[in-house]
């Protein structure tokens, strides 16, 4: 009973929440209900009982995901009060067409009905003596080792493209080129000059 | 296990995809808001799988959902940092100036 | 004797194909540009540039047609004595019901027609190998000329109506590359078209009556249908709701095609524009043998003539009208050429009255005599020409007799064969036309008779007329133009004289075998005769003051041309000014050309230009290549327009992709 209050809450925020996103004019502002909408996402997980992945959405996508949101927004510097606020010439259309879409999602939810074999067919079952983090571990890195690997890959790949794309030499900054530090010579540091009193360089 | 039923999570899950549907068509102001709807819709995802996970009792579906996760951390980024190259360059991240690849 | 036969027949091809093929530049510079000349061709002034290259293929074709023409002669007495030939080439096709192979006919109007086309095509090889000696061409013009006398000579020789069809197209197609032989020239390309096209015409007649044959008899070898045609006379078919006689309407297809090559009234438009060509050209083709090919063919087919006299009068009609009409026009033209192509149109419209009226022989006499004193004329006027620096209008003649003797003598003895002067072959020939016509007793006969006779006055004029006007009064060229008048050099002049003598001596010398008493000998199986066709022993019963009307009109057209351009010089001035209505009718050939172009050229242009831009232009390519293109800009201009750049315009695409996939899904299954 309290549990499903609790879900109640959650979804409630969570959805308007998502509405405030959308429609805000500040994007700084949105980013903010953006990062609620994701705390209440993860309340919803933790209801589920998949509590590692509640976390994980807490800490890697609130934490850096929408900080790097956040960063990137306040970097651009936009000056809001400018822009463009009208709605769309699709409101219309685009809302019809996203209604018919949420009716078509749930007429499949109430007409569906669970297969005899649904069961048998689980890939992991969970077993009901470990904690969920301990479970996921046991078939993370043992059954699913090969996709853990690809999705290091993929992040690998989107660490350099990230940094292939904004990476931007500013021609007037002064930077510091550590091999070339350590290259210099002492004969090309500095010199050893007699001055005779009173004459200067 | 669960709070409520599948249908309510699976309901739930089914209005914040449509929102963030409608946050990309309806979407007038700037593309920091197309990337913030499609971060929304992952989450709608996820939630959909965490959901059937719980139901059936298979971890399978959290497994895919941390991928789904992963994937969706490497996407905002790249989606950041094409912005910020074409913020350089164009000096505007309104819509209607978004179209270079006008065919 | 068959292998003489098959010497006269391809002795010619053999000199075309060898002096065409590797005496001309076609294989000379195959595959390579070849060298521009240093100055600009300009064949109107022969006398500038020597020719250089080889002198073999205008000999050889001589040489062979020179021997071609001996071997006529000789075959001409053999024939004549009293024996038919059929000499068998080889097989053509066989295609169901239809046989039909090469084969050469040789019976009297054969070997008459045979010693016609060598002689006179022999004789215009040796004139011209002076009359063009300064062409750069001349080894193609000679192989023209052998390629034509080959095709005539088919046509001759022909034993059945697809062999004589062949002839027919041959000299059709030489006739073209001859009048357009100075191809540079846009004159004379319209002009060799016109003569083709014109002449197509008359072969869509005479195919259609081919086919008729055929159909009628299954076969269209001459032996079977000569003997099948008695049995169809007065027999009739049905055509769109009418009944029509079988023979009349056979008859009148292959008149048609004769119409076309012998250039009678109505198909006659091509003749005059056809002397664009070269001299020689308009003597062989245009006077003695090409044109004769129409005379020749109704003369063969006189089996089936005989059997439809309704096409008998149309011929005898259109004969009448035509001898008359091409001698008005001819008495007022400037052009020394065209007044000598029009006297052959009169002349030939003269031939088909006799045949007309059923007297073959005589029609063919006068084929043979007319093809001498023609050809003498032509060649003769080439030597004036030749000798006034290519000068054509008479009017600007004048004078010529002091240094032109020799020419002047052939011309005068051309004349006098022309007009009928007694005892030469003209007196003998037209003059029995003249008789025939009136003999035949006919009412249409008897008017035919006497245009003929009107048309002698004509005649006579207009020939008096251009002796006068070339040769005598005072000179009305510049100075430069006379004082390079001279004589033709023994090659041209040589070959005048044979036909001088043809034009003397002809008509005496044969008069009694062709049309005479020995006529039914000399003629045998050749021509046919029906039963009541006694028009040869009418003919000559006639009465005094018909056998003498020919003679008073010479003498009266003499006597008025003289009048007109030796005594009173201003006269004809005056006549024309006043009668300028008429002068002008006369003179613009009765309209013709005009009304042909009003008729039939400017609707064909209309509905040429019509099909071209309408239904070529704008339909077949507008939904072909043209409408495709356009219609692929613009389905892919409407499609490029999805690329907006927007990416929430691409967002929106892919919901409604997913939404319409979701329902089809949900629906479907």
């Amino acid at each position: 009973m309290v549990a499903a209050l609790f879900f109640w809450m959650f979804a409630a925020v969570m959805l308007v929440s998502a509405l405030m996103v959308i429609s805000l004019r500040n994007p700084v502002h949105a980013a903010l209900f953006l990062i609620l909408a994701f705390f209440n996402g993860a309340g919803l997980f933790l209801l589920a009982g998949a509590e590692f992945l509640a976390m994980l959405l807490v800490i890697v996508y609130v934490g850096a995901v929408m900080v790097l949101f956040l960063f990137v927004v306040m970097m651009l510097d936009i000056d809001y009060s400018e822009m463009r606020a009208s709605m769309a010439a699709y409101m219309p259309t685009g809302l019809f067409v996203a209604l018919v879409l949420l009716v078509e999602l749930g007429m499949v939810f109430f007409s569906w009905v669970s297969s005899p074999q649904a069961l048998k067919l689980r890939a992991a079952p969970a077993p009901n003596d470990l904690t969920n983090t301990e479970a996921l571990g046991r078939i993370l890195y043992t059954d699913n080792v090969f996709y853990f690997q690809l999705a290091g890959l993929v992040l690998l790949v989107a660490m350099v493209g990230a940094i292939v794309l904004s990476l931007h030499h500013r021609a007037n900054v002064r930077r510091q080129d550590p091999g070339e530090q350590s290259a210099r010579k002492r004969e090309e540091a500095y010199e050893l000059v007699d001055v005779k009193p009173g004459q200067g360089l | 296990m669960m709070a409520a039923g599948l249908e309510q999570y699976l309901t739930v899950a089914a209005i914040l995809f449509t929102i963030g549907i409608f946050g990309i068509l309806v979407n007038r102001k700037n593309v920091i808001v197309i990337l913030m709807s499609v971060e929304l819709m992952l989450l709608a995802v996820n939630i959909n799988l965490v959901a059937f996970s719980a139901h059936l009792d298979d971890l399978m579906g959290q497994v895919f959902s941390m991928l789904v996760l992963t994937v969706a951390a490497a996407e905002a980024a790249i989606g950041l940092a094409i912005l910020v190259s074409f913020y350089r360059n164009r000096k505007s991240i309104a819509i209607d100036d978004i179209d270079r690849l006008k065919g | 004797m068959n292998s003489v036969f098959l010497a006269i027949v391809f002795l010619p091809l053999i000199g075309a194909v060898v002096a065409g093929l590797l005496g001309t530049a076609v294989f000379k510079y195959a595959g390579s540009a070849p060298p521009q000349p240093a100055h600009d061709d300009d064949e109107e002034h022969g006398h500038h540039h020597e020719y250089d290259g080889p002198r073999w293929p205008m000999l050889l074709t001589t040489g062979l047609l020179i021997v071609s023409a001996l071997l006529s002669w000789y075959a001409f007495f053999d024939v004549t004595g009293g024996h038919a030939y059929k000499v068998l080439v080889a097989d053509w096709l066989t295609s169901g019901r239809l046989s039909v192979s090469w084969a050469l006919r040789v019976d009297t109007l054969t070997a008459v027609m045979l010693v016609v086309v060598t002689t006179v095509s022999a004789l215009v090889h040796v004139y011209s190998l002076g009359y063009m000696s300064h062409d750069p061409h001349q080894p193609r013009f000679f192989a023209y000329l052998s390629l034509f006398t080959f095709a005539m000579l088919m046509l001759v020789t022909s034993d059945n109506l697809l062999q004589m069809f062949f002839g027919w197209e041959g000299v059709g197609l030489a006739s073209y590359l001859l009048i357009g032989f100075w191809y540079k020239r846009d004159s004379a390309n319209a002009a060799a078209i016109k003569a083709f096209v014109v002449n197509r015409v008359g072969d869509f007649g005479f195919s259609l009556g081919i086919f008729a044959t055929f159909a009628v008899f299954g076969s269209i070898g001459f032996d079977a249908i000569f003997a099948a045609a008695p049995e169809m006379a007065g027999k009739s078919f049905a055509f769109l709701g009418g009944q029509y006689d079988i023979m009349t309407v056979i008859c009148l297809l292959l008149f048609m095609g004769a119409m076309g090559k012998s250039a009678q009234f109505l198909l006659h438009t091509w003749l005059p524009d056809a002397m664009e060509g070269p001299t020689p050209v308009s003597a062989l083709i245009h006077a003695a043998t090409m044109v004769t090919a129409g005379v020749f063919l109704v003369a063969r087919m006189s089996p089936f003539y005989e059997l439809a006299p309704l096409a008998q009068q149309v011929v005898v009609a259109i004969g009448a009208i035509t001898a008359f009409f091409a001698a008005t026009v001819g008495l007022v033209q400037r052009d020394i050429k065209r007044v000598i192509a029009y006297s052959t149109c009169s002349q030939l419209g003269y031939m088909f009255v006799a045949m007309g009226v059923g007297a073959y022989g005589v029609g063919i006499f006068h084929l043979f005599t007319h093809a001498f004193f023609k050809a003498l004329l032509f060649l003769g006027a080439g030597s004036v020409i030749h000798a006034m620096s290519d000068e054509q209008d008479m009017f600007r003649m004048g004078g010529l007799f002091p240094y032109l003797k020799k020419t002047w003598a052939m011309m005068l003895i051309g004349t006098l064969a022309l007009t009928g002067f007694p005892l030469t072959a003209g007196y003998f020939s037209k003059d029995a036309i003249i008789e025939a016509a009136f003999a035949a007793h006919s009412p249409l006969a008897t008017a035919a008779f006497w245009m003929l006779v009107v048309a002698a006055l004509f005649t006579s004029f207009y020939s008096w007329r251009l002796m006068f006007l070339t040769f005598h009064g005072k000179p009305r060229a510049s100075r430069e133009t006379m004082a390079r008048v001279h004589d033709s050099p023994p090659v041209m002049l040589v070959p005048l004289y044979v036909l001088a003598a043809g034009a003397l001596g002809a008509g005496y010398l044969f008069a009694g075998s062709f049309i005479g008493h020995d006529e039914a000998v000399f003629w045998g199986q050749a021509i046919y005769r029906g039963e009541h066709n006694e028009i040869i022993h009418h003919m000559h019963q006639v009465p005094a003051w018909v056998k003498y009307s020919p003679f008073v009109m010479m003498v009266t057209g003499f006597l008025v041309a003289a009048l007109f351009y030796l005594a009173a010089p201003s006269l004809p001035e005056k006549l024309a000014n006043a009668l300028r209505p008429l002068y002008l009718f006369l003179y613009n050939k009765w309209y013709f050309d005009e009304l042909y172009d009003r008729l039939f050229v400017r609707p064909a242009f209309w509905l040429g230009r019509l099909l071209w831009k309408g239904g070529d232009g704008r339909i077949i390519d507008g939904l072909g290549p043209d409408g495709v293109s356009a219609r692929v800009v613009d389905v892919s201009a409407l499609a490029s327009r999805l690329q907006s750049g927007f990416v929430h315009h691409y967002a929106f695409a892919m919901l409604l992709g997913v939404a319409a996939l979701v329902t089809y899904l949900m629906m479907g299954s």
